[in-house]
Formats: C-alpha cells, structure tokens, sequence
C-alpha cells in the first residue's frame, strides 16, 4: 500500500486516503474535434512500465487533486505537485532525471 | 513413551496444573505448555492424520512451521480448526480435536487411501476426474468434497471481537530472538522509535535451548539482561505473541497480535491486527530447521532435531525414551547431548557426513554416544509410532547394515533462514552454495517510496556471511549481523549511531554441513515414495520426481501440480528439500530452479483479524435519515439504498408488502403523503461563474434559471452516458442548489470538484455539499398545500409559489424552504428543514396531516407514481450506457450550448442516429405485470444460436392507480412502433405479450400537479 | 418550534476511554482565499480567531477556526451561533468570490477522552496519534474505519471527532468497540 504526500495539506498519507484518478495532463478534446483527437482524449492511456504521471485525489482529506509521478515498476514516488498545471513542472522533472536518467512519457523528457 | 520428566523445562510452571480435552479425552499439562508439548506429556504422539493418504501424523516441529499437529480448537463461537498445537497455549478448558479423521483418530476409514497411494499420484486430480464429464458433477465432485479440505467449518457467527492499530515506528524488528532483541538495542540506543515483535509468549528465541555464553554467562541471562534494557528505554514498544504477517510496499507491515488466544476468558478483542508504517524494517526471524528424505520419516515419533530438544529443554518433555540422531551437521549434536543430560538414552547419532563433526561431535562421544559417520536411515519401523530404524550407508542405496530399537527419530537436514518476510515485497535471494540455503541479498532490499531499500536482516536470518572470521549461524556470528542491521536502520533513517560493542561469546566451533537430498543418496523407488518432502499435502519425494519426469520444470507449477508447499504451513518444512529434489530430477542447480513466491501472511491469521471492526452491524456504514427512528418504530420494511436504509413501504400487520405499496400510493394520489427524501444530495454551487459551470455540467441551460425558480436537469459524463439527474434551484444570482439522487451527492460533489480544479481551475466557483444539512420531506396529494398552509401565515398559494419554484417559508416556527416540485405527478413540495429538527417536523406534518389521511410512503410507492408519469429513475432506465436522447429527453438538451460535458460524445455517429433502443412505455394485453429486466425477442437467432433481442424491460410495477401491470423499457426505434405487440419470455417459462405505448400512464396534461 | 436535537441525543460509553456525542455543536463551511486581507479580517469579525496556517486550528471565546483545505476553513461555534457566523462573514465579504454555510447540522461530534483515547483513535484512524506527531493546535482530515472524519483536540487527552450525521451511529459504533474494557493497547496512552 502506497504511501503520497499531498501538496496542498502538505500530510503524507497511507494510499486509503487516496483515491487514483488516471493519467495526468490530458487535454480535453470537445465539440468540434475531431474523432481521432476525441477518441484519444477518451480512451487512450500510456500503460508504461516505469516513469508514470498520474491523478490523485485526497479524497479522504482536503478533497483536493494533485498529480504523482512515480515508477509503476518499483512503486518509487518521484513527487507530488499541484494539478493545476498541463504539463509537469521542471523540478518533478529533475527529480525523475536523477533517478531514471533518459526517461520519457508522452511527450515530455 | 512421551512422557512429562521429572525436572526441567524452562517454560513451564510445575505449580500451575492447566486441565484440557484432546478429542473428548481429559488430560492435563501446566501453565505454559503448548499444546504438543501437553499432548506429548501425555504420551499423545500421534496428533492428527495426513491431508491426503490419512496416515498417522505425529507432530514433527515445536514452533510456527508444525505441518502436522493441526487440530479443530474451541466450541460454538470460539470454534477455529488449523490450529497448530504446536504454537497454541494451553489454557484451563481447552478443548482440541484432530482433524481428518473419521470415526476416529486410532481408526480411520480414509486411511484406505494409503493402501492406493499407488493410483493416487502427483497431479492426481487433473489426471483423474476428467473424464468422463458427466462423472464429476455426480460422483468424483461429492466423494472428494466429503475427504477434502483441513479441518471444519466454522458453523457458529463468530463470539469475539477484533481489531486493528495503526502504527508509525521509525524502525520495526520482527523476531524477538538473541538478533531481535541485539538489533532492537542497537536501533533503540540511536533514537529510534522502535517496536520489537516475537511471535511466541517468550524472549530469547533458541538460544537459550542452544547453550553457549555471553560474557561469561548463560544465554538465558543475556536476555533477560536485553529484555531489561530494552523495557527501560522510552522509544521502544515490545510485543510477545506477535507476529510479523507480512512486509508490503512502501515500509507497510502487518503485525499479528494474538491478545486472548491462550487467555479467552479475559475481556477485550480476541486478535489486533497492526497495520504499520515504518521506516525500515529488520527481520530477524531466525531460521528453520529441514527434515530428511528417508523411507517412514512420517512416522509419528520422526521429529525435528531441534524440535526434540526444545521439548526436553523448554517443557521438560521426553517425545520418547531412546531417541537416535540423524543429521548432516553438527546442530543436532546439541539434541544429543540435551536428550542424554536429561537422562534418556540416545542409542546412536548417525551422521550423513563421512568425515563426521567437530567440537559437539567430540563431547557427544566424551558423553559416551555412539556415532556412526557416513551414515543414515533406510527406513524407519513402526506405523503409528516409530519402533526403530534401519541403518545404511549414506553413499548407498539402502543395504541395511544395522538395525537400531528406538521410538525416536530427530532428523536434521541443516536451516533455512525464514526469508518470508525479505521475500514478501521484492527482496531477493542468494543461494549459499557452503550452507545449502537461500538467504536474503542484502544488495536487493524491497524498496520504498525513496527508492532505498527498507529491509535489513539480521541474525541467521540473514544466512551465513561472508565478509568475516565468524562466517556461519553461530551466536557471535548472530549477535554481530544483529547489531549491524539494527545501527544500519537507525542511521539511514538520519539517527546519531555510535559504535556498538559487542558481547564476548563462547560457543562451539561448527564443522560445515553437507547437502542430504535424498537418504540414501541412491535410495530406490520402494524407498522414495515413502520419503516425505510435504507431510501436509502427502508429496513424497517421488511425487516431485514424477512431476519433473512428465514436464514440469517450473518449481511454481511443480508446486501446484503436485501441491508441494501448499495450505496453513506453506512448505515451510518443505519447499527447500522440494526443490531440491526438483533441481535433481531436471539435473539444474538449485538457485536456477528457484523457489516459489513467498507470500503474507507468514502463518496464516484469523478472519477476524483481517475485518478489524467491519463485521455485523458495523460491517459498512449504515447511513441513516433524521427520522430513521420514526420508520423503524413505525414498521418500516427497508431498502438498501447506496449505503442509506430508506423504506420500502410500511406494511401494517398482516398488510402484505404489495398491499402496503397500493394503500400507500392510492392515499397520496387521493389526499396526501409524506415521503422522507433526506437521503436525495444537495449541492451548494456559488460564484460568479456558477451558472456558466452548470451550463457545462448538465446537458440544459441553467445559466438562464431566474432566481426563485427550479429546473429538471440532467448529467452526462464525457462519453456522453447519463449519470444524473435532479433538480436545481436558482438561490440567487450566485448560487445554486442541485440535488442530486441518493446515491449521487458524493459522486457528483466529486465530479464537480473534479472538473472545477483539473479543468476549469480559474473559474469562480465554489461547491459545497450540504446534503446532511437538511431534513427534506416530500408533501405529496391534492392536500398538500391545505397542509402546509395550517403551518404558516405566509402565502404559499399556486401564485405566490407556483409549480417548479422554491420559497423559504416559517413553518411552524421552523425556517424551511419549500421547493414546488413533483416527481410523483402530483401537487407536491419538498420541504427542506435543518436536520436538528427533521424528527420533530415530520411529527408535526403527521399532525397537521391526520384529518386528511397522511400517509408515510416508501420508495416502491415512489417508484410507482413516477413510473406512473413516466419519469426515468436514474439505474433503471439507465445503465451507463443509455444517452438522454435514448430516454426521449431532448427538450432537456440544450441546442444553444455549445460545449457541455458529453456534447462531443453524443455527436459520434452510433449514438447520433435513430437506430438506438429507445425509451417507451409497455402494457401487457392482459393487464399482468412485465418481470423485471425481461427481454422482447426478436426474429432470428445470434452467432451464439441465442434468440435475437430487440428491447428490455427497465421498470414494471402494478399501477393501483390504473388497476393494471405498466412498465417502461428500452426498444429498438421504439417510439415509431407505437401499439406493436411484443414477446418477453420469462424465466418462469411464460411469454409475456406487451404492447408499446406511451410512457406516461397517468395525467398525460399534467393537470394534478400544476394546480 | 424548539425540538432541534444532535443525532445521537448525547449518546456516551465508558470504557478504556469516554466516547460521547458533544450534541449539537455550530458549524460553517467557509470557502475562499485564504491569504486575502478581506477573509483575515472577516474571520476576525465573526470570530476573533485568526485564519489557521495550513492543517492547523485557531480557537477565540466559544470559536475554533480549522483549516480544512487550502480554500476551505471551517468554524466551529455554539449551534445557535452559526446563522450569525453566516451573515457576519456574508457582511465582510460581500463582493469578494466565498461562500459561508452552515452545516451544523450536517455533522455529528463526538469526544474521545481519557489516557487512552490516542490509542483507541489510532485504531481506527490511518494517522500517527503519537504525542510528537499529534498536538492541540492541528486538525487532520482522514479515515475513521469506513468514513471521512476530521479530529482535533478539545482538550487535554480529549479529541473532538467530526462525521457526517448519517454516520454517526456507525461512528459511534466502532468508537464503542474500540473503546471496550479490555483492549488497551500500551502504546501512545
């Protein structure tokens, strides 16, 4: 059982606290898209063994959502930061370079 | 005979006489025995029978890897079968029953099992009742449920309660050993929060039972004197009768506490399980001892070395008067001389090795014990208890060279580290080739969040180093590795540690053992299919060889094909020698066969445990309405609602549950009723974006809602399927109330959260769910507003308060707002009143209600005047996967919008297009009622030659209103085939015959409620 | 009308500690900026408490002001109390994006107290109840057996414990069962 900080109360909790939300930084595709554009936005999902960014939400907490990059293979937590933001911010990133040097998840490396 | 001696064992207290029964039979032992010790005080060697050939089974081991003594415990509500006698403290009452036996455990019919061992071979099961098929329901399947399985079934609910304790140390030690305790010091000196568990009722481990010093004294006061420093410091918790169940991700372990298993009669909860998160975690589990293969080794009376000397030493138990050794290294020595010094005799140690022992060799002899090097058993004699052994050589093939009277047998095939708990979350092995083990790679901890490894081991536990002068499972050896995981814990975890200095120790020095597979090494199939791996599961040595023979190369099929390891003691016994045997039949090196997955718990724990508070009436929250009360005292028959209780109707005595729904129904729709809609969610949305957000949130306009007014709205998520409906209220300019169903308040609060901060996260609104706030009483029937208006002053006529608008009103002195809304088609308001006083306004309603009839209705009459008006109920008429559209709900679509959250979804051109199952309304040609959920047939037959379908039923009731079966369903184009007659077979054999009709059933115009 | 009743009318138990409905307590929702001039001084105004750092709890008279989530505060007051609360932050913040609630009544209290009451919440609260960890002047949200809850501390070995109402048969339930003669654990109490 996981163990995430969550940024806005700054606990670190057991993952019963949490509830799993996905994958992060989906961009929404509405009327007017196109069907491969909304088919992706729906459907699509990495599924990758290692480097993952995804959607919690301290359900039993603040009932705030943040995003979690972390290894899906050895379950290491890279860190948690603010879901309002589209992409992750530099530090997460560094922070993931220091452990996995040359990781990449969508388009971001 | 087994036999209580006349002085001895450390454990126990003389003083203290415990009464129990095993099987019926009165026997007694005292205070701290276990139960095997008790039973073999009492000459009871013989303690249960095998899992699969009903053999006689003695108990072979003396702690938590027992395979054999399984018995039934306790009675009624204390019942628990698989218990392990071996581990079970006897109390004053105990009562005990061995298991798989029938009539009785001196005589049993299944041991006829035995006899046709030979047709009963590895991967019996799979090769046996396959065919022919019909065979399995009625003849294979009833005669090998009434012979399988451990132990009974529990019949009884449970008597005891259980618990759970979440705890936060920096450093956990599982094992309360000579290393437990060392590393709990060490971690503890530096500052660390520690807990120590041990699993028994006892501090030490075995090394107190194996000898040796510690600054010049006995092993015993070095605990004791450990155990003292220990409970003198602040940060450390120690815990006896607790177990390490398991180790998971990220520093999570479960410990296993048995508070009242050896005292039941003690009030408080029976187990506690510890749910704990801890910084690192030193398994210092000690190590156990492997049986021999050789020919009878099950035969009661055949015992672990150690075993032997933990009863003679610790409960001053003899398992027998002549006891012979047989070992491969110099460990059971130790049993020798502890038997002999005890006054039994030891008639011979044959050891394996040719080149023999070193120093315990030596004093054995001085002790004038006669020892045969090179040599080993060919068969053990005797068949419900051992009368002796053959002796041979081990580099033979069993030529009997000597025979030898015992009752005895202590075999030792050398230790396996307990690696359970390294193993449980990813820590990996090494194979010790020296040592013949697995033992944790201390370079392949599990690892945690940080990615460091957060498991240590310590002791033997950690297997026989290398990297020092002391290399093997010595005591100094022990106590080193123990310091050194326990100051390595504290000072990853950032504690000040200081070098520890470590004990003087005396002990003796170890010739190295050597690997026994097999005994004799070339023993030949007479002598392998009677030599045991598995005792539990009855797998023997040829078994294994079979299973290699016919194909199966991985040891996690080997383990199922043959059920190697398998049940309550998971191969702890087993597995090594198992795969072993395996290695040899593939002609592999044992590391690259591997071992099997070890998984928690270590020994299996109670149910109960593992519940914690979650049983009976707390097995999940119950959520109750502020007149809960009043609908139980007035006869409520309840509905399961998500995880409300709402009622279903209040049948009067002798009132059926249909009778009561029809009166229910019949006297809102003639005068009035009262429903509690507490449970349906509330939803404050406010900011100046609010109406902009709702807009994106349901498929209409709520943005244009004036204040004052309510409006029916719907929910869709982004793949455009229906997930709500209710109704809004426009508060003010900012602020809206949605309701929401009952089951959906936390669900949508969620999705509207969800969307506000991942999505829309610079828009100005704020929700705040207010469900629970409020005590919301639907006021249903022509006389709901004479009702109402016996409450108030204020005005509250059709103008001042029309249809689908909302007030705040004083009724009765109590602040409420009334909402004028109907889901029943009737003149109707939802009152919304502070919860605090939800009970006593609805007294007052009922009151105020007599002289017109007031009637409480439940659900099933709600259900039924909405199918009435043909009203969709979210999860009948929907299931995530029907479209508003489908419903005929277009006039709740807005065209205006052009975004909302599933718009994109409906313009996908299979939801698009008119080719859809559709919502209508269904009337049977003779009145009856529809079953629930039917299906109407279609011409043809599917790929699966199953008829084709072309509709469902989503909702049936009889109508009392109408006198006659409605329903509504789901067609294929259905609302163009108006008055068309279709076919639903039942499950009762009958067809139904319905034809397709409009939806609304009752006050098509709307006439009632708009009064 | 005056028959206004908490949802378990004051139900208690003793046992290794005393659990026991508070009854009817005042509370409001207030959501906003929390770092804005206008919300320190409105809370002020209806409290005289200031607003709470994160996780923490201010308390002022018969007010405590607990920091629920980054937007989100919520007051406590004596239950008659809450409507003013509501208007007063309504007055301050008129104009500014809030929104201020009562839902007094959408809540049970409970207290949890005595030497042991650490020990009987860390049995049913994934938190760490230790006296380093958990002081007089924090509020932690989590999961109390199968339930959200919020828990502070009241008082000295006396935690306050929040629910929603539906719940607070259940929650007192298993407070109860946790609570039983018996089942002292020895670690925090």
């Amino acid at each position: 059982m996981l163990i995430l900080d969550c940024p806005y109360c700054g606990v670190t909790a057991e993952e019963t606290e949490f509830h799993g939300g996905g994958e992060a930084h989906l961009k929404r595709f509405g009327p007017g898209s196109s069907d491969e554009d909304f088919e992706g936005y729906l459907f699509h999902r990495e599924n990758p063994r290692g480097v993952h960014f995804e959607r919690w939400r301290h359900v039993n907490g603040c009932g705030k959502w943040f995003h979690v990059a972390r290894d899906t293979a050895t379950l290491e937590v890279f860190g948690s930061y603010s879901a309002q933001v589209t992409e992750p911010p530099q530090e997460i990133r560094d922070a993931i370079t220091a452990k996995r040097p040359g990781w990449r998840w969508r388009e971001f490396a | 005979m087994s036999t209580r001696l006349k002085e001895g064992g450390r454990r126990i207290d003389r003083a203290k006489q415990v009464e129990f029964t095993f099987n019926g039979k009165r026997m007694s032992g005292f205070e701290g025995d276990t139960l095997a010790a008790a039973l073999l005080a009492n000459d009871q060697v013989m303690m249960g029978r095998s899992f699969k050939y009903h053999r006689p089974r003695g108990v072979v081991a003396s702690g938590a890897e027992e395979p054999n003594a399984l018995v039934n415990l306790g009675e009624g509500g204390k019942f628990e079968p698989n218990q392990r006698a071996t581990t079970t403290e006897i109390f004053d009452g105990l009562t005990a029953a061995s298991q798989n036996h029938w009539p009785s455990l001196d005589f049993d019919v299944g041991a006829i099992n035995a006899k046709l061992s030979r047709f009963l071979p590895a991967g019996f099961y799979y090769k046996t009742f396959m065919f022919p098929r019909f065979a399995w329901k009625h003849l294979y399947e009833p005669i090998v449920r009434q012979s399988a399985g451990l132990g009974r079934v529990p019949k009884d609910r449970d008597a005891d309660t259980y618990e759970h304790y979440y705890a936060f140390f920096d450093v956990v030690v599982i094992g309360g050993g000579v290393a437990g305790l060392m590393a709990a010091k060490s971690a503890g000196e530096a500052g660390a929060k520690v807990l120590l568990m041990e699993q028994t009722p006892h501090w030490g481990g075995r090394a107190p039972v194996d000898g040796g010093e510690v600054d010049g004294k006995p092993v015993e006061d070095f605990v004791a004197a450990t155990v003292a420093a220990l409970e003198a410091m602040g940060n450390v918790t120690l815990r006896t009768r607790m177990m390490g169940a398991g180790v998971y991700d990220h520093g999570y372990m479960l410990g296993y506490q048995r508070l009242r298993d050896h005292a039941p009669a003690a009030k408080g909860p029976r187990h506690r399980l510890w749910r704990i998160r801890a910084g690192r975690i030193v398994t210092a589990t000690g190590a156990i001892e492997r049986p021999l293969s050789f020919a009878g080794n099950d035969v009661p009376g055949v015992m672990l070395a150690s075993a032997v000397r933990d009863y003679v030493v610790d409960y001053g138990v003899s398992p027998g008067d002549r006891v012979v050794v047989v070992t491969n290294n110099d460990d059971a020595y130790r049993t020798a001389i502890a038997v002999k010094a005890a006054g039994l005799s030891v008639p011979a140690i044959l050891d394996a090795r040719a080149g023999g022992g070193g120093a315990l060799a030596e004093e054995a002899k001085a002790q004038g014990i006669r020892v045969l090097n090179g040599m080993g058993v060919a068969k053990v004699h005797g068949k419900k208890r051992v009368e002796g052994v053959a002796v041979c050589r081990q580099a033979g093939e069993g030529a009997v060279e000597e025979e030898i009277g015992c009752d005895v047998v202590a075999m030792s095939g050398g230790w396996s580290p307990v690696v359970h708990l390294w193993s449980h979350c990813g820590g990996k092995l090494v194979w010790n080739d020296k040592y013949a083990m697995f033992q944790p790679n201390p370079e392949a901890s599990p690892t945690g969040a940080d990615g460091e490894g957060f498991v240590l081991a310590a002791g033997v536990a950690a297997g026989a180093q290398t990297d020092t002068d002391f290399e093997g499972l010595g005591l100094y050896e022990t106590l080193r590795t123990a310091v050194r995981a326990g100051t390595q814990a504290a000072a990853e975890l950032g504690f000040k540690t200081r070098d520890v200095a470590l004990p003087t120790v005396s002990e003796h020095d170890e010739v190295a053992m050597e690997p026994v597979w097999l005994m004799p090494q070339g023993a030949g199939a007479k002598l392998r299919m009677k030599a045991w791996l598995d005792y539990q599961n009855d797998v023997k040595v040829s078994d294994v060889q079979l299973a290699a023979r016919e194909g199966y190369e991985s040891v996690e099929h080997t383990k199922r094909y043959t059920t190697l390891g398998m049940a309550t003691d998971q191969g702890k016994l087993s597995n090594i020698n198992g795969l072993a045997t395996l290695a040899n039949a593939l002609g592999e090196a044992i590391p690259q066969v591997g071992t099997t997955t070890f998984r928690p718990p270590y020994t299996p724990i109670s149910m109960g445990a593992i519940a914690g508070e979650a049983r009976a009436e707390t097995f999940q929250p119950l959520r109750r309405t502020p007149m809960h009360d009043w609908h139980e005292e007035n006869g409520a028959h309840w509905e399961p609602v998500g995880q409300w209780r709402r009622p279903y109707c209040y049948p009067r005595k002798g009132e059926s549950h249909a009778a009561a729904v029809a009166r229910e129904v019949m006297a809102t729709r003639d005068s009035l009723g009262l429903l509690d809609a507490s449970t349906l969610g509330k939803l404050v949305v406010k900011g100046p974006d609010a109406g902009k957000f709702l807009d994106m949130l349901y498929t209409n306009m709520m943005s244009t809602l004036k204040p004052g007014r309510c409006r029916y709205g719907l929910m869709c998520s982004e793949n455009g399927f229906l997930i709500d409906d209710g109704v809004v209220a426009r508060i003010d300019e900012d602020t809206f109330l949605c309701h929401t169903t009952t089951g959906g308040a936390e669900r949508i609060h969620a999705h509207m959260e969800e969307w506000l901060q991942t999505e829309w996260w610079d828009w100005q609104v704020y929700v705040a769910n207010v469900t629970e706030q409020y005590a919301q009483i639907a006021v249903v029937g022509p006389n709901a507003r004479k009702v109402l208006e016996k409450l108030t002053d204020e005005d509250i006529s059709a103008e001042s308060l029309p249809f689908m608008a909302w007030k705040d009103v004083t009724l009765d002195g109590v602040n409420s707002r009334v909402y004028r809304i109907s889901f029943s088609g009737e003149l109707s308001y939802e009152i919304a009143v502070p919860a605090s006083v939800g009970r006593a306004f609805w007294g007052r309603l009922l009151q105020a209600g007599e002289e017109y009839g007031v009637t409480p209705y439940g659900t099933e009459a709600l259900h039924v005047m909405r199918a009435e008006k043909g009203f969709i109920m979210i999860g009948d008429e929907t299931d995530g996967t029907v479209i508003p559209q489908d419903l005929g709900l277009n006039w709740a679509i807005s065209k205006k919008k052009d975004d909302y959250l599933g718009k994109r979804a409906q313009a996908r051109s299979f939801m698009d297009n008119p080719d859809r199952w559709q919502l209508v309304g269904l009337e049977t040609v003779d009145g009856s009622a529809l079953p629930d959920g039917a299906y109407a047939v279609a011409e043809g037959t599917n790929a699966n030659g199953q008829r084709n379908v072309q509709g469902r039923v989503t909702s049936t009731y009889f109508s009392p209103t109408l006198g006659k079966g409605i329903a509504m369903g789901l067609v294929h184009k259905g609302p163009d085939r108006m008055g068309e007659v279709l076919d639903f077979p039942g499950t009762d054999g009958k067809t139904y015959k319905a034809k397709i009709v409009d939806p609304v059933f009752y006050d098509r115009d709307g006439e009632k409620q708009n009064v | 009308m005056s028959e206004a009743v908490s949802a378990l009318a004051g139900a208690g138990f003793d046992g290794i500690a005393r659990v026991e409905e508070a009854g009817q307590v005042g509370m409001v929702t207030l959501r906003g900026d929390l770092d804005s001039a206008a919300m320190v001084k409105a809370v002020k105004t209806a409290t005289d408490a200031a607003v709470p750092g994160q996780r923490a709890i201010t308390r002022a008279g018969g007010y405590a002001v607990a920091w629920m989530s980054p937007d989100e505060l919520l007051i406590t007051c004596d239950h008659d109390k809450a409507d003013a609360v509501v208007n007063s932050l309504a007055k301050s913040l008129a104009g500014a994006q809030f929104l201020a609630v009562n839902v007094s009544d959408a809540r049970a209290v409970f207290d949890v107290s005595g030497a042991q009451a650490r020990d009987v919440l860390a049995k049913l609260m994934p938190v760490d109840f230790s006296r380093a960890a958990f002081g007089p002047d924090i509020i932690r949200r989590s999961r109390l057996a199968q339930v959200p809850a919020a828990v502070w501390m009241s008082a000295d070995d006396t935690f306050r414990v929040v629910c929603f109402r539906s719940v607070a048969r259940y929650l007192f339930d298993v407070l109860c069962m946790a609570a039983q003669d018996g089942s002292e654990v020895g670690v925090l109490g």
